[in-house]
């Protein structure tokens, strides 16, 4: 990158600057004549004597027609108003080139700063945190983009200013205009003797801020670790210290700041006291006239404005200055991957042909050799175990041989070539590598797949529908101004065939391969099953699943596990659902029907009403409250009852106690509101089959029945959309899979009946081939920020199968399934060796004893090679495979 | 099956014979009622113990596991108890209980049980009782088959 701002602003925005340049020295000449027009007034109109009219109408010295002394006022004050307009036309101008111009740099910056970025040799994201690096990226160069707008035209157009003022004043009178300047050289050399200081602060503002943010970053990761140990305290003094050194250091520079401009205030008000003093006594004299003192002392006025924004320019232009250079410093580590090696448009290169030859590779960090002088050769189609301790080198091994990290000696060659020198089309795309720690994209499971086919924009999207395409260029075009990347994101990037998909329907299949291989096809079942589909874009899909409630009710109804399953009827009240379930007899899509607070509902109030339920409810509401008060009044308020079995809180208890003792059932009808909601919003909870209070009879559940009706034929146009009702024949969207397919409750009081119904759902599910479409719900799944919402071992799940997506010709593996349990593990490492069988498979291992299943076995010992061969010739001897193997 | 009926059955029960209604019907609300199929295992041998069951109607076998299949070594009935040991001793069930006609059962959970055991010291007199004659009816079938076993010999 240049190496100071001011190349960087030549190189990139030199034409811009000139066109801004123009354009100011074009308003020079209107404004030097909106300074001479007062004189002008109060010379010619206003302090002439009326016999010399007709007087000359005048711009800038040039004379036109003669006019008499009314007229001529009028016609300068109508140019006095000409020239405003004009003057602040130019300046919105000049200010709109400006904030484009130094947009689209910072732009330009950014972008280049994040490309640096993305090629750091990975090592070097050991020593500089996110938490430097994006205070960089974002807030440190923020203020350039509003200095490179002003760099060039700022000095020329304040200083055109400043010159034209004064050599207005020196038209006038010299004496005049020399004291007018006669502090400047004072000024001038203060001045920046003062911001020097100021910058040497500015630097180490910065520093400590970069330190400071590192440390953020670093405190909120490690949360976990400053409560398990109880360490608050010590952050927070660290943290104390840290502000107190950025306090002292803005201190600092604040007095400094306001010391110069003191002084330059105190030196810009001495010189009226000039202009005053000679000036008065010229005028006195008669040597200068009243109108040329007035119009001097006007041009003054505006001699301190482009005076002082010359001054902060000065400022601003040494702060960015030294920003850039601490910015540009940081992005310039050593071993930065060559430009032409990274991303690109490349094709996908053909496989990889010939054996993987590793020649006296060596790898060191810090002077630590960590791969000493290896040298080795892996025949193409081999499956080969690297074994070793932590300390061997077998996980550099890996990183060296997928080019993740450059060797400092040596080289590693695929089918005669360097791996060094070829573009990471070549290592990304053939080469698959999988870590023992994978972090994820925070998007769904499927965009997380698919991520190691995305190389490059394969078909454009179709932005007819959406966006129009001009706006789409405008984009591009923009993109093209700031030398930015002119890719869209929203094209199609997925290298289908690279995943052996003809067509992109054919994704899912390739997909649902790679995750049973990489034993993640459970998992991805069960989010699927616990999320849903639209049923309006997923007809075929839903359909299916109907089939499936159909067949799951057939079953159920063949074997003797009918009773395990209450299915919803809307002609029969459902004894395993609550009050509010049977009412609703659908699913709410937001908070308007909420099963605990449902009588707060207006509409279901209405109903109630009109079907004669409230006073029922109301007494039941009674009856309701007065057991849960029996059961749980003797409890401690803390006890865990009260969240599993009460339907009032135990800090609602008092209220409700009170409550009764007020009332009797009879006089219900005559609570306030509040205490109605509070009796009403009982009942609904209650379950029969659960609760077995015996509070809904047969009577009473055959009106429950004509309030669902009700509910749903008179339900008002507004809540349409927010429910969705339980219908056998259709699709519920705001429901489960697993809730649709069951469409029903799982009866209480059936020993293991969730299980027993999940697993036949599971039968169900594989025989009626629907796996494929929960599946495809479930790679939905978001991942969450950093894949978290997985487990640690779904992570790695997922990292596998990504890498089978893309059919690589050669899978590296580094300890990638050593947080795996022993069935998973065993599942992945069959399935694995099975589908390499016959390409190549380069496994750094963490048990040395499951290298038995490999071709070939390498033993590395302090970053060499010690031993290799098969496992059952190493482990016949004595030597470093049958210790390790002994030692696990 | 209502509520107040399984406080009745509750109250039947030896176990509970000194608890005060109201904490029985606690018992009942906050315990899950359970029917089992004659045939159906309610737990096996070595599963994680984390409950209590009391009949409330029917039977059940309890039965060892052994190299020549299982062994009966006893029948639980009606107001009978089982699976204390595994919660009280938080060791894996130690025997296999399976319903020899249509089962009705009160489950109680692990820390339900507890909190009774502490609030009641009746019900740990009386489990004391229980296991005490379990204690002594195994010590005489220990007797038996030594006596047996020296005869053979």
């Amino acid at each position: 990158m240049e190496p100071s701002i001011f190349r960087y602003i030549l190189k990139y925005s030199k034409r811009q600057q000139v066109m801004i340049v123009l354009v100011t020295l074009a308003s020079l000449p209107f404004y030097y004549a909106s300074l001479d027009v007062p004189k002008l007034i109060v010379n010619d109109a206003l302090d002439s004597a009326s016999s010399e009219f007709p007087l000359p109408f005048q711009i800038l010295g040039f004379e036109f027609f003669g006019l008499d002394q009314k007229p001529l006022l009028y016609a300068y004050c109508a140019l006095f108003l000409a020239l405003v307009l004009i003057n602040g036309g130019f300046k919105y101008l000049l200010n709109v080139m400006k904030g484009v111009m130094g947009e689209r740099m910072l732009r330009r910056l950014r972008y280049q700063l994040l490309a640096r970025a993305l090629r750091f040799p990975l090592p070097h994201f050991r020593r500089v945190s996110s938490g430097e690096i994006i205070p960089m990226v974002t807030s440190e160069v923020e203020p350039l983009g509003g200095y490179i707008g002003d760099a060039v035209v700022l000095p020329l157009y304040q200083g055109g200013l400043l010159l034209t003022a004064i050599f207005f004043i020196f038209a006038q009178d010299f004496y005049m205009g020399a004291a007018a300047i006669a502090l400047y050289p004072i000024q001038g050399w203060l001045i920046p003797k003062l911001q020097r200081k100021v910058n040497l602060l500015g630097k180490d503002r910065v520093k400590e801020v970069r330190k400071l943010s590192e440390r953020i970053a670093e405190a909120t990761q490690s949360s976990q670790e400053i409560h398990a140990h109880d360490t608050v305290r010590w952050e927070l003094a660290d943290f104390s210290a840290r502000f107190g050194r950025i306090y002292d250091i803005r201190y600092r520079i604040y007095t400094l700041k306001f010391l110069a401009k003191f002084l330059n205030n105190f030196m810009s008000q001495l010189t009226p006291f000039f202009f005053f003093s000679i000036g008065g006594y010229y005028v006195i004299e008669g040597q200068l006239s009243l109108g040329a003192l007035v119009a001097v002392l006007a041009a003054y006025k505006d001699l301190p404005g482009p005076w002082n924004e010359l001054l902060t320019y000065y400022q601003t232009k040494e702060d960015s200055r030294i920003k850039y250079q601490q910015v540009i410093d940081q992005f310039d580590p050593p071993g930065l991957r060559d430009e032409a090696l990274v991303g690109g448009d490349h094709e996908t290169p053909p496989p990889l042909a010939g054996a993987i030859e590793v020649s006296n590779l060596g790898y060191s960090e810090d002077g630590d050799p960590l791969v000493d002088a290896l040298s080795m050769t892996i025949p193409i189609g081999r499956r080969v175990a690297l074994a070793g301790d932590a300390a061997s080198g077998k996980g550099e091994l890996t990183m060296l041989l997928a080019r993740l990290i450059d060797p400092t000696a040596g080289r590693v060659t695929a089918g005669g070539v360097d791996l060094k020198s070829v573009p990471e089309a070549l290592t990304g795309r053939r080469i698959a590598y999988v870590g023992p720690n994978t972090p994820l994209l925070s998007a769904s499971l499927v965009d997380n797949l698919t991520y190691g086919l995305k190389h490059r924009p394969l078909r454009p999207f179709d932005y007819a529908a959406e966006v129009p395409a001009a706006r789409r260029r405008r984009a591009m075009m923009e993109a093209r101004l700031s030398g930015n990347a002119e890719d869209d994101c929203n094209d199609d990037w997925i290298d289908y065939g690279a995943a052996g998909a003809a067509a992109p329907e054919a994704l899912i299949h390739a997909i649902t391969r790679v995750l049973d291989l990489a034993d993640m096809s459970p998992d991805v079942y069960q989010f699927g099953l616990r999320g849903t589909i639209d049923p309006l874009l997923k007809p075929d899909a839903a359909w299916r699943v109907l089939e499936a409630r159909a067949a799951l009710r057939e079953q159920l109804a063949e074997t003797d596990l009918a009773d395990l399953v209450e299915p919803f009827d809307p002609t029969r009240y459902n004894l395993n659902a609550t009050v509010a379930e049977n009412l609703l007899f659908g699913t709410s899509r937001d908070d308007t029907f909420v099963g605990t607070r449902l009588a707060e509902n207006a509409y279901v109030r209405k109903v109630l009403d009109d079907t004669g339920l409230t006073d029922d409810l109301l007494t039941m509401g009674y009856e309701v409250a007065q057991t849960m008060i029996e059961l749980f009044a003797d409890l401690p308020p803390e006890h865990e009852f009260f969240a599993q079995f009460s339907f009032i809180g135990s800090e609602d208890l008092p209220e409700y106690q009170a409550l009764l003792r007020r009332t009797e059932p009879g006089k219900l009808e005559a609570l306030a509101e509040p205490d109605r909601l509070r009796l009403l919003n009982l009942p609904f909870q209650l379950i029969p089959a659960r609760h077995r209070l015996g509070k809904i009879d047969e009577a009473m559940r055959e009106r429950l029945l004509v309030a669902r009706r009700a509910f749903a034929e008179g339900l008002p146009a507004r809540y349409r959309d927010t429910i969705a009702f339980f219908d056998p024949a259709t699709y519920n969207g705001l429901t489960s899979l697993q809730d649709n397919i069951l469409f029903g409750k799982v009866a209480y009081g059936k020993a293991q009946a969730a299980q027993r119904i999940g697993d036949l759902i599971s039968q169900l599910v594989e025989a009626l081939g629907l796996r494929e479409i929960v599946i495809e719900v479930g790679l939905d799944f978001p991942a969450g920020i950093g894949g978290t919402r997985l487990t640690p071992v779904q992570r790695q799940k997922l990292a596998l199968a990504r890498a089978l997506l893309k059919r690589p010709d050669v899978l590296i593996l580094n300890e990638a399934t050593a947080s795996f349990d022993g069935p998973s593990q065993a599942h992945v490492l069959t399935s694995l060796l099975g589908e390499f069988e016959g390409r190549t498979l380069i496994w750094a291992l963490h048990r040395a004893s499951l290298a038995k299943y490999f071709d070939q076995v390498v033993v590395l010992k302090g970053g060499r090679v010690a031993q290799t061969g098969t496992f059952t010739e190493l482990l016949g001897k004595d030597g470093p495979l049958s210790q390790l193997v002994s030692a696990e | 099956m209502s509520l107040n009926q399984d406080v009745e059955a509750l109250r039947a029960i030896s176990l509970f014979a000194k608890v005060e209604p109201s904490k029985l019907k606690l018992l009942a609300f906050t315990s899950e009622r359970l029917t089992f199929k004659a045939d159906e295992e309610l737990f096996h041998q070595g599963d994680p113990g984390d409950a209590l069951y009391i009949i409330l109607d029917g039977e059940a076998d309890v039965l060892l596991d052994a190299p020549n299949g299982p062994i009966k070594v006893a029948t639980v009935g009606k107001h009978g108890f089982f699976g204390d040991i595994a919660i009280l001793c938080n060791v894996p069930r130690t025997a296999t209980v399976k319903a020899t006609k249509p089962l009705e059962t009160l489950r109680i959970s692990k820390d339900l049980f507890y909190q009774l055991v502490t609030q009641f010291p009746q019900i740990s007199i009386e489990i004391m009782r229980e296991l005490a004659m379990r204690l002594d009816k195994t010590t005489r079938d220990y007797r038996e088959a030594a006596a047996k076993l020296k005869q053979g010999a």
